[in-house]
């Protein structure tokens, strides 16, 4: 008596063999879900409280980084200015716009603007900006084309593999400590010269770069 | 049992001492009973009591696809310019505990004050560790005081009678209240206040009562472990009060009667610092001949820290020291001396008193004797006497105008002011800090003649036993959160400056004085700032007053304020006053009972906090409770069962010593005229015979959720004549009751590998190098001994080395202790990589520790410092029982000598930190890579890749590691999550935990000197531990630097590896302890 439909040959073959791809497909999607921008937040702008354009005030305007994010050579908290620093030149200029209401209103009643986070790193992750502006990493360098941003968004994915790709190979990321704060500086021949730069920043090696201490506390 | 190379035991119970099966059992099943058990609801309704925690849905962050939650940045509206935000700020301020303040400087996060370490400016807490230090010493209530603050349980806000009231009806109550009595000149009011060294609340209590205010109100202080009898006893010496205190640095022979220098009291920080400056040894420093130590002679009933690491301890009742003293002046030849005051003392106090007095007269103005602030007025006055007859004073012992505002007899005190509740003569009582209803001794019964009090206002930290019988309860601002100022223990003052604004709206006792004399309130700030500039347009300084208040304010001390010396010399006829205000000898039967201020607890104030609660009493290492603590012979005397004996009523054996820290107990009641305790009993070597201990401190009933129900209440049985021992107490072994102890002397045994490792100092400059000693086999420990990082051992260790390669030419290589080959293949290859540490030296740090074990004092202060620092959680008295404790550092006491002998038995404290081993066991077995080595030698602990295995702790033969076995962590009171140090990650459940060496101070300050191109100096660099420590006994550092001061201890020939038969190579080590016992007084065997 036959149990089972012909067509079963088929599906059996079929599935025996498609087990593979489809295991092999699953993890071919988990690799690519984990490192998407759903779970990455990497190139979403959020709205916040005031649509602050980077790239009005520092492409067009051509405001320096450290006007703004004053701790970024001495702290680890590159610094989020407060609403004095805006209020700085908002006190004279689009004193009505009505844009600029919640910085006024923040102003007056002494509250915080909400800002919300862009670069949002796991709590067990202990980042440094100080150590890295001296080492000669520019801002550029994690964070993207600022300057072009109309809205702040984040331009890598922060997962460890990018840390590491970095740590692991300082020598492609680092430029002078002069063009640190500049935007657009681009490497003539960046093996010879990231080479040199590691000597001469003192910075360490990979295997030093890559404790995981070093990150982790 | 560890055993040294000469047969000396060292043990930590009596069960280890006596070797029973039951102790075998226990020391072979590694874990407690039950260990691995995740449930258990009463555990964790403990647990939820203590913390307030829940522990709703925690763990769900982890379901999350975002490794992150969303956050909000909220930036100043105007920065202060000061802060810098993930940058921190240190204040300088101070900690009054019973009136005296000690200098402190406070690390700030963002104004929240986090984490507290002593001010190296102060006199009272010298820099820490290196002389250039940041920070200064710290105890262990300094710093679990920043607990106190964040505690959710303080008072939050007025009350009428339990009822919510506003500040401002209390203030009309008040003012109404004031008026009706100042029209009587203020007849009726009373003022009760803790012991005030403030001279702004002085000025302020001198202002209430002038001819304007209340000249007729009455003030009166009252300190339940205040320092009374110190004072008396100046006065019975000199005529007149005088503070009294020491130097030290000076003192070649130190005879301590009864005085726990130490661990407490005024002062204590720098007398440790100073008595081990003289203590330790460096042989870099002098030549192996000249090497010399202080020496220290204990007299004492219980064990104390002072005396376990004393050179000689003597155990005597507190009512035979006085006797002692006086027989020791006797000895001296003081005239008014009587001889046959030694008649009375055991034979082997006798026996002390000719080579102790001759040790005091070679070092005649050298040497300095102390009583304890326990000991009776008499005892201190005769001590007075001795110093001066053996000219210490003006040399060792200095003398200053008493830094107390008003000082007096506090029980005196307190006994007046319930004779006058008695007679209705009060009106109107105000309590301005204190809890007199729980510490006033219960035989003047304060509770009940309080309530013929009209009316009562109390201002304190707790809604207490205090408040709950006042009428209006004001919170009071903790002094972290005010503005007030106090003296130190040699009169140098200095001003408290808030680090936070009041977290409950509490107001301070200066605030509170200011509505009786001032009609507008006025603000801490104004009053404290307000005295000075009197004061010092008084001093007719020059400069503005404030540019020196600013000063003031940086460095944390009013410059030039301490007291200057004062020359005085005893009265004539010492002795027959001593002899007249000495009581009467009692010849009532039954023992005697001692009170003492809980090490931990101090008088109850510090009851609701967690961190001591559970932090291991120094000596007994018990936790979450007090005990009654007898000695062996007492025990048995009392039919008290214990290791071997069975218990003769129940047939049950005694209690194991603790099953990994479930110590079950036999109770006994004490009593004594008609009141009775029942308290469990705690066997205590070195405890002199027929007297029991007991600590103040516990036993509260409105205490707070953590201090609530635990232990019994001693001051149930102080009486107000002598509130710190008498005899005639009857003691009855209460059958078939037991009680639980949670206790941690046996947890982490290390069974039998010597850890301990002391001789004297004579033995020491022949054998220098006898901690070398090895605890492998024999035919391992000169290969093992070559392999040994850094220092390379030298004589001995070479020739043995030497030996064994004759014998075994082939042999070349490290013989394979351990079984996984592959291990050591990757640690050769790593050693190649990085250089190894002490032999071919590599760039870049390399991180070390050294533990001196011969100025260790097992104060305990490192402990609580890490706690503080590494955000180390509490676990609860139930979890501890199950040797789920989570101090990353513990340290380990050990008994030496003769249970049976109280004089016989000494003490010995080894801090256990992770050993960072350079062969970590633990790393081979982590199946996730959760623990692995850093660069600079440090075994790394990642949270976030624990999954919880448990393989290494099971692997780490130093039992250095920690679980969460429960989520012990307080994730949900807010006003904990402002004391957590930002910089560590706060572990949630099921994550393994371990000393770090402070990585994150690491990191930072490798980042600061790499930012500035320098490279890391001893003194920028310091874990909590060492920071923390007194005695200057732990030493951090690299040492890969030849000049740092840890490379400079491990030369030392002391150095020595706990277990390191096993070839784990730890980077932490440990200098044998030396003692310096006198030779005339060594027995003669």
């Amino acid at each position: 008596m036959q149990i089972f439909h012909r067509s079963f040959n088929t599906i059996s073959k079929v599935t025996i063999f498609g087990a593979v791809f489809i295991a092999a497909g699953l993890c071919w999607f988990a690799a690519i879900f984990y490192r998407s921008s759903y779970v990455t937040e990497s190139h979403l702008a959020f709205v916040q409280p005031v649509p602050f354009s980077h790239a009005h005030h520092v492409g067009q305007l051509g405001i320096d980084c450290r006007y703004c994010h004053t701790s970024v050579e001495t702290s680890a908290f590159a610094g989020i200015p407060p609403t004095k620093t805006c209020m700085n030149c908002h006190q004279q200029i689009w004193t009505g716009s009505a844009m600029l209401e919640p910085v006024r209103e923040s102003y007056r009643s002494g509250k915080s603007i909400p800002w919300e986070r862009v670069h949002n790193l796991p709590g067990f992750v202990y980042f440094d900006h100080s150590i890295h502006v001296a080492k000669g990493v520019g801002c550029a360098s994690c964070h993207g084309p600022i300057d072009e941003m109309p809205l702040t968004y984040q331009e890598n994915t922060l997962l460890m593999e990018w840390c590491l790709e970095c740590h692991r190979n300082p020598e492609n990321h680092l430029r002078p400590k002069s063009e640190i704060f500049n935007m657009r500086w681009q490497a003539g021949d960046q093996t010879s010269l990231g080479q040199e730069l590691v000597r001469k920043y003192g910075v360490r090696t990979p295997h030093e770069l890559t404790s995981c201490s070093t990150c982790h506390r | 049992m560890a055993v040294d190379s000469e047969g000396r035991r060292f043990w930590r119970s009596l069960e280890e001492y006596l070797d029973t099966p039951e102790f075998q059992e226990m020391l072979h099943r590694e874990f407690p009973e039950q260990a691995s058990e995740w449930t258990d609801p009463v555990t964790r309704r403990r647990f939820l009591t203590v913390m307030g925690a829940s522990l709703a849905l925690m763990g769900l962050n982890g379901c999350s696809t975002q490794p992150a939650p969303r956050e909000k940045i909220m930036p100043y509206v105007r920065q202060p310019q000061e802060i810098v935000p993930g940058k921190k700020l240190y204040f300088a301020t101070a900690m009054p505990l019973a009136g005296v303040v000690t200098g402190l400087l406070v690390e700030s996060h963002e104004g929240r004050p986090t984490k507290i370490d002593g001010n190296p400016l102060h006199p009272a807490s010298p820099p820490a560790s290196h002389p250039d230090a940041d920070v200064g010493a710290s105890d262990l209530l300094m710093q679990a005081s920043i607990l106190g603050l964040y505690d959710p349980d303080r008072s939050q806000g007025v009350t009428y009678r339990g009822q919510p009231r506003s500040w401002n009806e209390m203030l009309a109550e008040l003012r109404r209240a004031l008026e009706k009595l100042k029209k009587q000149g203020g007849e009726g009011l009373y003022l009760l206040t803790e012991n005030v060294t403030s001279p702004t609340l002085a000025a302020q209590l001198n202002e209430l009562l002038d001819d304007e205010h209340f000249p007729k109100a009455k003030w009166y202080q009252y300190e339940p472990a205040g320092r009374s009898n110190v004072l008396e006893g100046a006065r019975l010496a000199f005529g007149e009060y005088v503070n009294t205190y020491y130097d030290f640095t000076k003192a070649d022979v130190v005879l301590s009667l009864d005085s726990d220098f130490l661990l407490a009291g005024p002062g204590t920080l720098r007398y440790t610092r100073d008595y081990t400056s003289r203590r330790r040894v460096r042989t870099k420093e002098t030549k192996l001949a000249d090497v010399k130590q202080n020496r220290l002679y204990v007299v004492e009933c219980g064990m104390s820290n002072t005396g376990g690491v004393a050179d000689h301890r003597l155990a005597l009742l507190p009512s035979q020291i006085e006797r002692f003293a006086l027989a020791l002046a006797a000895e001296l030849d003081l005239p008014d001396a009587k001889k046959e005051y030694s008649e009375d003392l055991p034979k082997e106090a006798q026996r002390w008193l000719k080579p102790l007095a001759k040790d005091l007269r070679d070092h005649a103005g050298k040497c300095i004797i102390l009583a304890g602030d326990g000991q009776p007025a008499q005892l201190h006055a005769v001590v007075h006497v001795l110093n001066h007859a053996l000219k210490n004073i003006g040399q060792t012992v200095k003398y200053t105008t008493p830094i107390e505002a008003k000082p007096v007899d506090h029980g005196q005190q307190i006994a007046e002011l319930v004779k006058e509740m008695d007679e209705s003569k009060v009106k109107m009582l105000v309590i301005l800090g204190g809890n007199p209803v729980y510490t006033a001794p219960v035989d003047l019964q304060f509770a009940e003649h309080l309530k013929k009090v009209p009316l009562r206002v109390h201002l304190g930290l707790y809604q207490d036993e205090t408040a709950a019988l006042c009428d209006w309860h004001v919170p009071e601002a903790h002094f972290l959160e005010s503005w007030s100022d106090g003296r130190a223990y040699d009169g140098t003052a200095s001003i408290i400056q808030p680090l936070i604004t009041p977290l409950y709206n509490g107001r301070t006792a200066h605030e509170m004085l200011a509505l009786f004399t001032d009609s507008p309130e006025r603000a801490g700030l104004e009053i404290v700032k307000e005295h000075w500039r009197d004061w010092w347009k008084q001093q007719k300084r020059s400069g503005s007053f404030e540019e020196f208040w600013r000063q003031s304010l940086q460095e944390g001390v009013l410059a030039d304020t301490a007291f200057p010396h004062r020359d005085v010399t005893p009265k004539s006829g010492w002795a027959e006053r001593a002899a007249k205000a000495a009581p009467a000898e009692s010849d009532s039967e039954g023992m005697e009972i001692v009170f003492r201020p809980d090490p931990t607890l101090f008088d109850g104030r510090f009851a609701n906090n967690g961190w001591l609660q559970e932090l291991p009493k120094p000596v007994t290492k018990l936790t979450w409770d007090n005990a009654a603590i007898v000695s062996p012979k007492t025990a048995e005397k009392l039919g008290i069962a214990y290791a071997g004996n069975i218990h003769s009523a129940s047939g049950r054996p005694g209690p194991n010593g603790g099953e990994h820290g479930q110590a079950l107990v036999d109770v006994i009641a004490l009593k004594h005229a008609g009141r009775i305790i029942k308290a469990p009993v705690w066997i205590q070597p070195g405890h002199a015979d027929d007297a029991v201990t007991v600590h103040l401190g516990h036993g509260r009933w409105r205490g707070g959720r953590v201090a609530n129900g635990i232990g019994f209440n001693a001051n149930i049985l102080r009486i107000s004549e002598n509130p710190w021992f008498y005899s005639g107490l009857e003691v009855v072994k209460v059958h078939y009751e037991t009680h639980v102890l949670a206790c941690t002397q046996m947890h982490h045994n290390m069974e039998e590998r010597a850890p301990i490792r002391t001789k004297p100092l004579g033995y020491f400059r022949e054998h220098p190098h006898f901690a070398d000693e090895l605890t492998a086999s024999e035919t391992e420990k000169p290969e093992v001994l070559a392999q040994v990082p850094g220092p390379q051992p030298r004589g001995r260790a070479e020739e043995q080395l030497e030996e064994a390669r004759k014998k075994d030419p082939d042999k070349n290589r490290l013989i394979p202790l351990t079984l996984y080959k592959e291990a050591e293949k990757e640690f050769e290859e790593e050693s190649k990589q990085l250089g190894e540490p002490g032999k071919e030296p590599s760039k870049g740090y390399q991180w070390g520790m050294a533990i001196d074990l011969t100025t260790c004092t097992g104060c305990s202060a490192c402990v609580v410092a890490c706690q503080s620092e590494n955000n180390i959680p509490v676990v609860g008295k139930e979890e501890v029982t199950r040797g789920r404790e989570m101090h990353w550092l513990r340290i380990d006491r050990y008994y030496g000598g003769e249970p049976f002998d109280p004089n016989k038995v000494s003490a010995h404290f080894q801090p256990v930190p992770c050993m960072h081993c350079e062969k970590a066991p633990c790393e081979l077995v982590c199946p996730v890579g959760a623990t692995v080595h850093s660069h600079d030698g440090l075994n790394d602990m990642i949270y976030n890749r624990c999954v919880g295995t448990r393989y290494c702790s099971n692997n780490c033969p130093y039992k250095v590691r920690r679980f969460n076995f429960l989520q012990f962590a307080d994730f949900s009171t807010s006003s904990l999550k402002l004391m957590r140090n930002p910089e560590v990650t706060v572990r949630s459940r099921g994550v393994m935990e371990k000393c770090t060496y402070c990585v994150q101070r690491i990191r930072a300050a490798d980042i600061e000197a790499e930012r500035e191109g320098r490279r890391i100096a001893d003194e920028h660099l310091m874990t909590a531990c060492q920071a923390a420590c007194p005695a200057g006994a732990i030493v951090f550092g690299d040492i890969n630097n030849k000049n740092s001061a840890v490379y400079q201890c491990k030369e030392e020939p002391t150095n020595y590896a706990l277990l390191a038969g096993l070839n784990t190579q730890p980077r932490t080590t440990y200098l044998a302890a030396l003692r310096n016992p006198n030779p005339e007084l060594e027995e003669k065997t």
